[in-house]
């Protein structure tokens, strides 16, 4: 058994499996189980879409396409940016699709960081950012936002944290897991950072359609950004196409280059038939996509005034299906809230510090599930909360 | 016919009962962000502007063992009348008891007529005495519903089961 760990390089071997990946394992074999826990949509990815793929596979589409994606889609995608939030790339030398946004931060991450370079990362986050720093040589460097701040960082926490070595600023915003948006004057703030300090920004931008009360502003509409940024997104939240791994990256010629070198290398190309359904979703699914964050939104209001009743303080979140309340009421830690919780009630809530160490003291609530179980889970946690007071 | 004018939530709450007439006005009104009052209001004014003209469970009862029933639809055309075009006749077919809906259309025939009833001899009855009978009906075309898959949006035994993973980050 040692001597097989020892074939593992060591940087894999100090790699922390992800915290969830643990609380997974123990949802194992449970019924009756209402999960919040998720962090996909809960609608089926819309009928049109689907339909697209199966045609594709029909008329016999079923080979690569070119490195960067179909130029139907890529183009689809430029006409998407520019009309929805005023950016303009060109479809042929700027925009790369990739497997899943996961894939895209990955390939931007090993194209620009050498060994040793610091790239800022703003916690709580989703779980993959750090490691993925670490992977591609970087060293990851964690600023906390905190719930004093509406989980929003703050410019002078930025300003603090930048090295000679910093190379980039990895953003969420809407983001998972606390749902928190940076309004665009807060933006700024962070630009100005970037700029002074000639750094980029590794913008994930996978909830920008799912926005419930303000407008959306992309890193890269930002006056004097785009040459900076790196707008990261996908398919699978607004389209709920998770499991089709579909995303893409948008981001200067010369950086997006380098990108496709290692996308060529590593993946070949996107899957051709998701490909071709993303066309049908961009050109015809904007309809679907207004249903959904309207119900979303109403699941949103449901969940943070409920939750706020019961002494699980939580943030309104601006975005994204996620909430993230305070447990401090309760005395516990996130992992021993959420670990009574699923054995009580049976509701599955994610521990806070699966997504860093400023997330401890909070658990992430999806409402990505339907009003009939939100209400039924809502009625668990409030059993929850009286049995332990 | 008088228009209401509705706020956009005001449309929003007749959006939400819709889709679900049992969410109470406290789920209303943590949904809308709304007071309970004020949905209090909102649901009141829905109703007497007759906006929700009722609420309904959507039943299927081909569910149900030993269940007997069959539904028509009647293509009919009709020869409208001075001054009061196709409301006349429509009063007088909607007026029957085994009528549950009549819909003025376009294209080849003028009204669409459903009809329920506990066989298809009770139906054809209906029609030929009933229907074809009123002054104004030129002809009709019956179509009996073999089976219902889809009905107001619903998809009748729809696989809903939740494919998700648990937990996923």
């Amino acid at each position: 058994m040692e001597l097989k760990t020892s074939y593992l390089a060591k940087h894999v071997r100090q790699l922390q499996p992800s915290g969830i990946r643990k609380f997974f394992d123990a949802t194992a074999g449970m019924t009756d189980v209402i999960s919040l826990g998720v962090g996909e949509p809960d609608f089926v990815t819309p009928w049109n879409v689907r339909e697209a793929a199966i045609l594709s596979l029909k008329d016999g589409f079923t080979s690569y396409t070119a490195n960067a994606g179909l130029i139907e889609l890529r183009e689809e995608i430029a006409n998407y940016i520019d009309e929805n939030y005023c950016v303009s790339y060109d479809p042929e030398s700027e925009i790369t699709v990739t497997v899943g946004a996961s894939e895209a931060i990955d390939i931007a991450l090993r194209a620009i960081l050498d060994p040793g370079d610091e790239v800022l990362v703003v916690e709580p986050c989703f779980v993959s950012y750090a490691p993925l720093v670490t992977l591609a040589g970087g060293v990851p460097v964690i600023v906390e936002s905190s719930r004093d701040h509406d989980f929003k960082v703050r410019p002078e926490q930025l300003e603090d944290a930048v090295t000679d070595r910093t190379k980039a600023i990895m953003i969420c915003s809407p983001n998972n897991p606390t749902g928190s948006m940076l309004s665009r004057d807060e933006m700024e703030q962070v630009c100005k950072v970037a700029k002074k300090h000639d750094l980029l920004i590794l913008s994930d931008e996978i909830y920008a359609e799912l926005v419930y009360d303000e407008l959306y502003t992309s890193f890269a509409a930002i006056e004097g950004m785009q040459e900076r940024t790196i707008l990261v997104s996908g398919f699978s939240k607004d389209l709920a196409m998770t499991g089709w791994r579909l995303g893409f990256v948008c981001a200067p010629k010369e950086i997006t280059e380098g990108m496709l070198k290692i996308h060529q290398y590593a993946i070949m190309c996107a899957s051709t038939m998701a490909q071709h359904a993303a066309i049908e979703g961009l050109k015809n699914g904007r309809r679907d996509v207004t249903e959904m964050r309207k119900s979303y939104r109403q699941r949103r209001n449901y969940i943070v005034q409920s939750l706020n009743e019961m002494g699980l303080t939580c943030y309104k979140p601006e975005g994204a299906f996620y909430t993230f309340p305070s447990i401090e009421s309760t005395g516990m830690d996130s992992e021993t809230f959420a670990t009574r919780l699923l054995h009580t009630e049976r509701v599955v809530v994610v521990p806070g510090n699966a997504f860093g160490k400023s997330g401890e003291g909070h658990v992430r609530c999806s409402y990505a599930t339907s009003m009939a179980q939100l209400q039924e889970a809502m009625k668990r946690i409030r059993h929850f909360m009286e049995e332990i007071n | 016919m008088i228009y209401v004018k509705l706020t956009a939530t005001e449309i929003e709450i007749a959006e939400i009962l819709e889709k679900d007439a049992r969410l109470t006005n406290e789920d209303l009104a943590k949904m809308t962000d709304l007071s309970i009052d004020q949905i209090t209001q909102i649901v009141k004014k829905l109703e007497e502007t007759k906006v929700i003209v009722r609420y309904v469970s959507l039943v299927d009862w081909t569910k149900i063992d030993g269940h007997q029933g069959v539904t028509a639809m009647i293509d009919v055309k009709v020869t409208p009348k001075r001054d009061v075009g196709f409301n006349d006749v429509a009063e007088r077919i909607y007026r029957h008891r085994e009528v549950k809906s009549v819909y003025l259309m376009s294209g080849t025939y003028d009204l669409s007529v459903q009809v329920e009833g506990h066989s298809v001899n009770e139906v054809a009855h209906f029609v030929s005495q009933k229907l074809s009978t009123i002054e104004g009906v030129i002809s009709t075309t019956t179509h009996f519903v073999l089976k219902k898959f889809k009905h107001d949006g619903t998809i009748y035994d729809s696989d809903d089961h939740d494919k998700r993973i648990v937990v996923s980050p």
